[in-house]
């Protein structure tokens, strides 16, 4: 089996880090994995992305090739939309729908909505909001991962619960915990959607 | 004990020099190569084993202290993006003379592309012109092993090596084994043969045809590297010539094997024996090489006229930029994968200065004053501060290399340009600024440096600067006189302070320093969260 994922969002957004608990639980279960990151100047507001492939056989590109990616996760909306050459046919798109807004040219967010609703296989989820609402707005990035573990399959969600301990553990028990509950609610929404 | 870690290519190329018994690495951050220094830097192994992780002041200084490790016997680490080989080329290509005594292998991240960069230049180019043996591995389990392999080639045959990692490498992770002996560091030495250290002509003519006995020796042990390899295929209708990385995306496309003969090099100089294998094979080669046309400009001519070469020269692959797995299916011949049409309604989103970064008050002064000077020329520099010459304010002129800025605002004011302003920041200032500051006082220049200081190394993510806390003391001390020293600070609530400041330097002429100084933002909130 193997999942192809494109990780988008905004530099300063934090994408990595969902790309670090996902590393955590495949290296854990023996996966192959290649994660290829953006560093330096782009990484100052502009739009980053990670290619993050994974595989029960070797994985020889550290790129996704057009039309490859199963899953398009982005923390946010448009940024999602700048990789869909990258997305297979049957591929899922799972983002946040609260724009980052720090260009003068950006959409009006009705038609960012639309080109999304356009595909086939789309969550489109308020992330910002809900972490909010759960009391740990920097959960956002958990609850999109959440949301996108119901998709994921060559990851059981407990083995992503498993990863996050690991990753956030030093950081003491209320991290991990609040991390959890992100993640759960993120997992809950789509299956609920 | 073998791990299995999760590593960038740099992380796995540091690994791999820690457990070759390293002594010290020598580096200036420039991306993709940062990691690299950053993860020797923060590994258990350094502190037990003493190991030099200080950042140097430039490209230069960090070669020519790697080299003086060698000398003492010891293993050395050099490391910065491909660029920086050009600062220090004059100390890269007299290691080639004087040799390495203890292993000495030189890090150079590409940047095909330009993700972070001003260039595409190929490192690869500049091991043939020193002679020097290049490697370059495929993958993040390659890189390890080849930088241990690199130590051991680089004492046997008494020569540096220059490791040469791209972007995709180098930025990169995955999963690394690595090997289970931790080597013990080298003990002081000295070279056996000491004529080749002082490289006085007399010494330097008998080094020079020893040097090209070695490449001969060194194209050799490429032909028989373990890392260089010719594969068999059913189809002889191609061959293919895949350098470093390019390898993954040729497999990517063929994960039942591919079906032509394939030549994998990551070990050079080029081995020419095993490409005149190939040759005897098929009557159509493909070069696929990361970066340059390296290998394909010298293959070009070298086969007998019934050989087609196919590759970046003829549009088989794009001319520029890096390779990608749809760039190889495309020259391949396959069909492009199904794929949705880009979506109309992305608008681009390039970096920007941070929202409340100094840089971004300094530029809003500077504007501001610079509105009653028509002539007025700005000359930037490299780092976070290029950024100013994109809306909102468009404040450059230039930006070409590290310390140009005041060099060429040098070059101007003399020819007639004024006010003359040069913007630099504190690390490149101490990087290749100080010495044009020299001469801008020795020439008594009309030219006005603004040093805009945030304390650190901020493009790259944060690292030391050299000068930090000396700034006005080095330019007092290389002779700007010190009531045109001025140091302000980049604040909304000070903008008519600093715009004073900076009309009042404008109108002296004569060499001026004004000193910007607020911390970087991404370093004060990493500094508050420590605490």
């Amino acid at each position: 089996m193997k999942k192809d994922i494109i990780l988008a969002g905004v530099g300063g957004q934090g994408i990595l880090s969902i790309a670090t608990v996902i590393g955590s639980a495949a290296l854990e279960q023996g996966l192959y994995l290649k994660q290829a990151e953006v560093h330096g100047m782009s990484q100052r507001g502009g739009d980053v992305q990670s290619n993050l492939r994974l595989s029960s056989a070797p994985i020889y590109s550290d790129l996704i090739p057009k039309g490859g990616a199963d899953l398009i996760v982005s923390l946010e909306p448009m940024e999602a939309l700048r990789y869909v050459p990258y997305l297979a046919p049957d591929g899922w798109i799972i983002t946040n729908t609260t724009p980052l807004v720090n260009i003068p040219d950006y959409p009006p967010m009705d038609r960012v909505l639309e080109a999304l609703n356009g595909f086939p296989q789309v969550l489109a989820m308020d992330v910002d909001g809900m972490a909010k609402d759960l009391g740990s707005p920097r959960g956002a990035n958990m609850v999109l991962l959440g949301a996108m573990s119901a998709v994921l399959h060559i990851l059981e969600p407990e083995k992503l619960r498993e990863g996050i301990r690991r990753v956030f553990g030093r950081k003491g028990e209320a991290v991990v915990a609040s991390n959890i509950k992100a993640f759960d609610a993120g997992l809950a929404h789509f299956q609920n959607r | 004990m073998a791990q299995k870690n999760l590593l960038l290519g740099d992380e796995a190329l540091a690994l791999g020099a820690l457990h070759a018994g390293l002594s010290g690495v020598y580096a200036y951050p420039g991306t993709p190569s940062t990691e690299i220094t950053e993860y020797i830097q923060a590994h258990p192994l350094t502190a037990e084993r003493k190991v030099h992780c200080d950042w140097s002041s430039n490209e230069k200084t960090a070669m020519e202290a790697a080299l003086g490790m060698s000398y003492a016997g010891k293993r050395a680490l050099v490391c910065f993006k491909h660029v920086g080989l050009n600062v220090c080329a004059d100390a890269f290509m007299g290691s080639a003379t004087t040799g390495a005594n203890g292993g000495l292998v030189i890090a150079s991240c590409d940047d095909p592309s330009m993700h972070s960069s001003q260039n595409e230049q190929d490192s690869r180019f500049y091991g043939s012109f020193a002679m020097m043996p290049v490697f370059e591995p495929s993958n993040q389990q390659e890189t390890y092993q080849m930088t241990r392999a690199a130590y051991d080639y680089s004492e046997k045959r008494g020569i540096p090596v220059l490791m040469r990692l791209t972007t995709r490498m180098a930025h990169s992770r995955a999963v690394v084994e690595n090997g289970e002996d931790i080597r013990e560091q080298n003990s002081l030495h000295y070279p056996e043969k000491t004529r080749q250290w002082v490289t006085l002509p007399v010494n330097a003519r008998i080094r020079n045809r020893e040097l090209i006995k070695d490449y001969a020796q060194f194209e050799d042990d490429a032909v028989h590297s373990p890392f260089n390899s010719l594969t068999e295929g059913k189809d002889n209708g191609l061959g293919i010539i895949a350098c470093g990385i390019a390898y993954n995306y040729l497999m990517e496309n063929y994960p039942d094997g591919c079906p032509y003969p394939v030549l994998k090099v990551s070990q050079y100089p080029f081995p020419k024996e095993l490409a005149r294998q190939l040759a005897t094979k098929t009557g159509r080669i493909l070069v696929m090489e990361e970066g340059q046309a390296l290998v394909e400009e010298r293959l070009r001519g070298v086969f007998p006229s019934g050989i087609q070469i196919l590759g970046r020269l003829d549009g088989t692959l794009p001319r520029d930029g890096e390779l990608t797995p749809d760039a190889v299916r495309c020259a391949l011949g396959l069909p492009a994968l199904p794929q949705y049409p880009a979506a109309e309604v992305v608008a681009p989103r390039p970096p920007a200065l941070c929202q409340g970064c100094g840089h971004r008050d300094f530029y809003t002064a500077l504007n501001n004053v610079l509105k009653d000077y028509e002539g007025a020329r700005v000359f930037g520099d490299i780092g976070c501060y290029t950024l100013g010459w994109m809306p909102p304010f468009k404040s450059l002129h230039t930006c070409v290399e590290m310390g140009a800025s005041l060099t060429m605002a040098q070059g101007a004011a003399y020819s007639g340009t004024w006010p003359a302003v040069a913007v630099i920041g504190d690390s490149t200032f101490t990087h290749s600024g100080m010495t044009g500051l020299l001469d801008a006082v020795n020439g008594k220049a009309d030219v006005t440096l603004c040093i805009s200081d945030n304390l650190t190394t901020g493009m790259t993510g944060g690292q030391d600067s050299a000068g930090t806390g000396r700034i006005e003391a080095i330019c007092e001390g290389i002779g700007v006189e010190k009531e045109h020293i001025r140091t302000i600070v980049p604040l909304p609530k000070n903008y008519p302070d600093m715009e004073k400041v900076i009309r009042e330097e404008l109108e002296y002429h004569g060499v001026s320093v004004i000193v910007c100084r607020r911390e970087c933002i991404q370093t004060l909130r990493r500094h508050a969260a420590k605490k």
